[in-house]
């Protein structure tokens, strides 16, 4: 793992993001080391979340580029960027309700997966051979992220600690290089937030990389290897936790806005 | 198939050999009030393939089509250019059944292409202008090159015929008379079952799930990596196909095709049977279509003689009572049963849950 975890995974060059007359981002430039935890902290509204829907082509971006693994990204087509190898979860967790948990995993393989209309409807080798291989690693992930037990229940029957994990689950599902979690302990009690961090310390000795928008400080600084902090849509610091956290300009952008 | 069969415990397979029985002997007992009733069954199969091909659409995928009746139309109106004296042409079934399909899944594409960003309202408008737009061509194509013959329609369309063997002729076997239609009821039902199959299985499929994803929440669908404009475009593909296979043995059934047919209350009708039955559960959407071909006939056969009875003359026309019954039926359904008469299996195992909590 030494060998290759100074080789950059994604790097964002300026980008920038307007909504009317806010300007959610602003030049935001960051490089993500393959196979490391990196966070992404700052006060509401920074524009934290705003980076993720850019990155994954939910939002268009008004500047800027992403690099990953070396190619600029089709910002344009957010399954293209799931196939690219970056997943994501929501701060407000989107999953597919009325499907059991399983199948939202099952969801997740599509990308991964070939089979059309015409193997569906003749049930050919070839789709029953891709329909167990997606249901047995969608088994796989539900173990991994510890919901097997709620498999055959609807997603939105399940606890939200349990969705959290869930919707981690079906990122997953996607084979990403890059798993990107945005605010995946909000709403979690101490216990659930103690087991998100194995997990995702597990997710990273898998070999994934790890980028993480958090709100909770001290899991950000227990668990991320580095730290960018976003204020007003602007990277105000990027290093090591320690280093970010003595940072008088961070310091200031927390106090500053401390009203929660 | 074969091994939806031995999964089956006996007792199932008592009951499918049952249904099967029935399934086979139902013409002849109908046949017995009147060939009419026959083809009231063959026109509720019609349904049935319709309700499941606007189940993709609307059911799996979430995406309000008000316009699928013009996918029938497109069937429908293939058949009968390509095997009726209109044109002189007179090809057989098997040919043109897969190019009114195949023309029906173009015009499914062109419609969806330029709606694939729309939602709701927006969709349901955009696709209710699509349906009148093809039924305003047929009724205008007539000039100054004659295409659709206009509001007159085509007529002595071709019946489906195997060499010799024509559907729409009667034939003695083994001394049981065989109309046209209760041929043509052997058909469909074949062709049923296979559309039932196919149903399944695409729900049961990657591509199902990448539809039920994108109607639960596209942008999350998105997020997980499904090309939600390739697979929004299957959907109105697949469901436009069925409609077209439809419309080709409604053309040949009725032997006449006209653009009357293919009104704007005939969507909302096919909806309706969606709807009513249970979006989503294709139990519940052959149900639906089934119930609201029958009751309407059966309203139509009952409601007549019965005022006569009563009253000496008739004080209410069937058809007015029969939009009255249709209407209040569909509101109480939708109050009290909001996903249908038979709602999807996920919804249903939802409410279970629920009235499990209450307990
Ligand atoms: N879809 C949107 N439309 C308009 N403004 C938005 C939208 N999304 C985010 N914003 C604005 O962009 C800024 C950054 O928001 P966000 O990225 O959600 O912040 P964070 O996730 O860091 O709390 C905020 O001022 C927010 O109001
Ligand atoms: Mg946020």
């Amino acid at each position: 793992m030494s060998a290759t975890i100074n080789e950059v995974l994604m790097e964002a060059r300026g980008v920038g993001k307007r909504f009317g007359g806010v300007q959610a981002l602003k030049d935001v430039s960051l490089t993500i080391r393959r196979n490391e935890i990196y966070g992404l902290i700052g006060p509401n509204g920074a524009g934290k979340t705003t980076f993720f829907n850019v990155l994954t082509g939910l939002y268009q971006r008004d500047d800027g580029d992403v690099l990953f693994e070396g190619n600029v990204l089709n910002l344009t087509s957010p399954h293209e960027v799931a196939r690219v190898g970056i997943a994501r979860t929501f701060q407000n967790i989107r999953l597919f309700g009325n499907m059991t948990a399983m199948e939202n995993v099952m969801v997740g393989r599509h990308v991964r997966t070939h089979q059309n209309v015409i193997g569906a409807i003749f049930r050919t080798k070839a789709e029953r051979a891709e329909e167990a291989a997606i249901r047995r690693r969608a088994e796989e992930l539900l173990h991994y992220v510890g919901v097997a037990d709620r498999a055959q229940d609807l997603a939105k029957n399940l606890s939200y600690g349990d969705q959290r994990r869930l919707e981690i689950a079906r990122a997953l599902a996607t084979d990403p290089k890059l798993l990107a979690l945005d605010e995946p302990a909000a709403g979690m009690n101490a216990t659930e937030t103690a087991g998100l961090r194995t997990l995702i310390e597990g997710v990273r000795a898998d070999g994934l990389t790890v980028l993480l928008i958090e709100h909770d400080v001290k899991l950000v600084m227990g668990l991320c290897d580095r730290v960018a902090v976003l204020d007003y849509g602007q990277k105000i610091a990027e290093d090591v936790p320690a280093v970010v956290r003595a940072n008088p300009k961070v310091i200031e952008a927390y106090i500053g806005t401390s009203t929660h | 198939m074969a091994n939806f069969i031995t999964s089956l415990d006996k007792k199932n397979k008592l009951g499918l050999a049952l249904i099967a029985v029935a399934l086979i002997v139902l013409p002849f007992v109908l046949a017995s009030a009147g060939t009419a009733w026959v083809r009231i069954l063959n026109f509720a199969i019609l349904y049935v393939f319709l309700a499941l091909g606007l189940n993709i659409v609307v059911g799996f995928a979430g995406l309000l089509d008000l316009g699928y009746i013009a996918f029938y139309a497109v069937g429908a109106y293939v058949y009968a250019l390509l095997a009726s004296p209109h044109f002189g042409l007179h090809l057989p079934f098997w040919v043109i059944i897969p190019i009114g399909a195949a023309v029906a899944c173009v015009a499914g594409m062109v419609l969806g292409a330029p709606t694939l960003k729309l939602r709701g309202d927006y969709l349901a408008i955009v696709t209710l202008g699509f349906g009148e737009i093809v039924r305003v061509f047929m009724n205008n194509l007539s000039n100054p090159i004659n295409v659709t013959n206009g509001p007159k329609g085509i007529t002595l369309i071709d019946s489906f015929k195997i060499g010799s063997f024509d559907l729409g002729k009667s034939d003695v076997f083994g001394g049981l008379i065989f109309s046209g239609p209760i041929k043509y009821y052997y058909l469909l039902l074949i062709v049923l079952l296979a559309v039932i199959v196919i149903n399944k299985r695409l729900q049961d499929s990657r591509i199902g799930r990448a539809w039920v994803a994108i109607r639960e929440d596209e942008v999350a669908a998105k997020a997980a990596g499904i090309n939600t404009r390739n697979i929004k475009l299957l959907a109105f593909a697949m469901g436009a196909s069925f409609g077209g296979i439809a419309g080709g043995m409604f053309a040949a059934i009725q032997g006449f095709v006209s653009p009357e047919s293919f009104v704007l209350t005939e969507s909302t009708m096919i909806l309706a049977m969606v709807v009513l039955g249970g979006m989503g559960n294709i139990w519940g959407v052959i149900a639906g279509a089934l119930l609201l071909s029958f009751v309407p006939e059966l309203l139509r056969y009952t409601v007549q003689p019965v005022q006569e009875a009563l009253f000496g003359h008739a004080i209410i026309e069937p058809e007015v009572l029969r939009m009255l019954i249709f209407g209040i039926a569909l509101v109480l359904t939708m109050r009290f049963m909001p996903a249908g008469l038979w709602p999807e299996a996920r919804h249903r195992r939802e409410m279970e849950a629920k009235r499990e909590g209450k307990k």
